[in-house]
């Protein structure tokens, strides 16, 4: 797998993060070294494994269905980017 | 009932167009607390107050998941009749909106808790299975409000985190009438299981509408589009019907159809495309490094479908049987749990048949005129039974009955104390009511010559002062049996 500079350009818009043209030439380089190191591994046969998702062989634990949270607001909303006391106010975003 | 044919096409120039539909139906699971967090899910609480550090996505801030958010997925699906998987994965679905926190919604992408199942739709042209494709456990996100402030947004995460059943069906739907009656008996199974409460005007069930039409015998399906978040039975109804046309004229005027996100707009009536989800689709979905699979124990699967009620299809097979109604019938009394928990206690007391006529009739008429719900009802299922009873047995026709049911939706009284207290009571006493027929026969004897001489016609009138003089309390039944043997002697 190779990556294109348009590739490297919509990952990073993906991601939010913002690119500079004169980068991207050097990124598209620096990720396409790191994706033929790990590309290595296509070399076993992996047919029959199962994909794993977590290294512990434990199962999920759970919580009981309680309200113990919440009533917070004015701790939630001192991060809002905007001033308010009920709702978190963000630039209009609207189809 | 005679079976109609099914009919639903989109008429175009160049033939019949048959429309193809696949709903994803969001379906919020019924549980005091949130899916990962401990925050409270009640509806209607002030913006933002049932919010935990979780649900806003503070740094370093882990989910713990709610055991019976999983029950409750379990046994939407059992009810479902589908596959419950032993092991499922939680991944993260990536995107990026102002009222999603976390930058990713927890999902199940590859390995779902529930599998294929199927749900069956009684049609006026027979009944019809729709296959379930899969059930996943997923968070809701919070609610952006666009119209408080002319240059922002305002977010409530509130129903951020809440648990959504999302509910995959098949493309198996040809028609805005089989989604209205599919949607209808996904919300009567959810309700009967108590594992979602159905509300749509409070979004407890929305759905995505999958829509695609193809020559009529076509093998191959068309190109689908997706309509977002539809929040009622008859906003689905309208997207579909104008997503159909619009699709079938870009097919005959030789255009392609895009696969894409589309919006339907309520006002004026049509779907757009959202441009703004061209880049949605890269969800880049992987599993979520803070939750371990979901693994369940076939034993609670087991114990969860022993506890499991009795569901529409069961009830709708006993009530035929049970009660000996018809299909129609039992069909409406089984659509809802209270309906026909109601219906029971009445037909317990009184005459099955005649109840079944009369709720479905009358009362569900009052109610519908109140916009109540039965559970609200002003005449309880008791004194209900009470009026079949009074009907079945002659103690009142049921003219009068339609008399006594009004006073009792206004006074909430029992019928016996109101048949009692207007005297209301049928007169069926035929030495009585023989009496006052010869009366009136004697009265008229014009007409009863008349009659005699072959001017049938003049038996309703006869019939008709006979109610008048017994201020229509005569019985309608023994009335005609008298009158008949009177007026041949």
């Amino acid at each position: 797998m190779s990556l294109d500079k348009e590739k490297i350009k919509h990952v990073a818009k993906l991601a939010r993060i913002s690119v500079d043209d004169a980068k991207v030439e050097s990124l598209t380089k620096d990720l396409n070294s790191i994706f033929k190191f790990i590309e290595q591994l296509n070399e076993l046969n992996t047919d029959k494994v199962e994909p794993l998702t977590s290294i512990l062989n434990q199962s999920l634990r759970s919580r009981k269905d309680e309200i113990s949270d919440g009533k917070i607001r004015e701790k939630i909303l001192k991060n809002s980017p905007k001033e308010n006391e009920e709702f978190f106010v963000v630039p209009k975003v609207v189809e | 009932m005679s079976k109609e044919k099914f009919d639903y096409f989109i008429k175009g120039e160049k033939g019949k167009y048959e429309v193809v539909i696949g709903l994803e139906v969001h379906a919020q699971v019924l549980s005091k607390s949130k899916l990962f967090s401990g925050s409270s899910t009640k509806f209607g609480a002030d913006p933002n107050n049932q919010v935990s550090l979780i649900d806003s996505a503070f740094p370093g801030m882990l989910p713990v998941i709610n055991g019976e958010c999983v029950n409750q997925a379990v046994r939407t699906g059992l009810g479902l009749n589908a596959k419950i998987n032993n092991y499922s994965v939680f991944d993260r679905k990536n995107y990026f909106y102002a009222d999603l926190p976390q930058g990713y919604q927890i999902s199940q992408y590859k390995n779902p808790i529930v599998g294929e199942g199927k749900v069956l739709l009684d049609m006026p042209y027979g009944s019809k299975e729709i296959g379930i494709e899969r059930l996943h456990l997923e968070q809701d996100a919070g609610k952006s409000i666009h119209d408080m402030d002319p240059s922002n947004t305002y977010v409530d995460l509130n129903r951020s985190g809440i648990a959504l059943m999302e509910i995959v069906s098949k493309p198996d739907l040809r028609s805005p009438d089989e989604v209205n009656a599919y949607i209808k008996k996904l919300r009567s199974i959810m309700r009967y299981l108590g594992t979602c409460d159905g509300n749509m005007q409070e979004g407890s069930l929305r759905a995505d509408v999958n829509v695609s039409v193809r020559k009529e015998g076509d093998k191959n399906f068309g190109t689908r589009c997706e309509i977002k978040n539809v929040n009622s039975i008859k906003f689905m109804q309208m997207a579909i019907e104008y997503e159909a046309t619009r699709q079938v004229e870009l097919i005959e005027n030789g255009k392609k159809i895009d696969q894409e996100t589309r919006l339907f707009d309520t006002k004026k009536n049509e779907t757009r495309s959202m441009r703004s989800k061209e880049d949605a689709h890269d969800y880049r979905y992987f599993p979520d490094p803070d939750l371990l699979p979901l693994k369940i124990e076939q034993k609670l699967i087991d114990d969860l479908k022993k506890s499991l009620p009795e569901l529409p299809d069961k009830k709708k097979e006993r009530f035929i049987k049970e009660y000996g109604l018809n299909a129609y019938e039992a069909n409406v009394l089984v659509s809802e749990k209270e309906i026909s928990d109601y219906y029971e206690e009445v037909a317990k007391l009184s005459d099955k048949k005649l109840a079944a006529t009369w709720m479905m009739g009358d009362l569900f008429a009052m109610l519908n005129d109140r916009g109540l719900d039965i559970s609200k009802s002003p005449i309880s299922a008791k004194h209900f039974a009470e009026l079949v009873q009074a009907i079945k047995s002659g103690e009142i026709s049921g003219r009068i009955a339609k008399e006594v049911f009004e006073i009792m939706v206004e006074s909430g009284d029992n019928p016996k104390k109101i048949i009692e207290s207007k005297g209301m009571k049928q007169q069926s006493d035929p030495k009585e009511l023989e009496k006052m027929i010869n009366e009136i026969l004697s009265k008229n004897k014009d007409k009863v010559d008349q009659y005699k001489a072959g001017k049938e016609k003049l038996f309703g009138f006869f019939v008709g002062q006979v109610m008048k003089l017994s201020d229509g309390k005569a019985n309608p039944q023994l009335t005609n049996e008298i009158l008949k043997k009177l007026l041949k002697g």
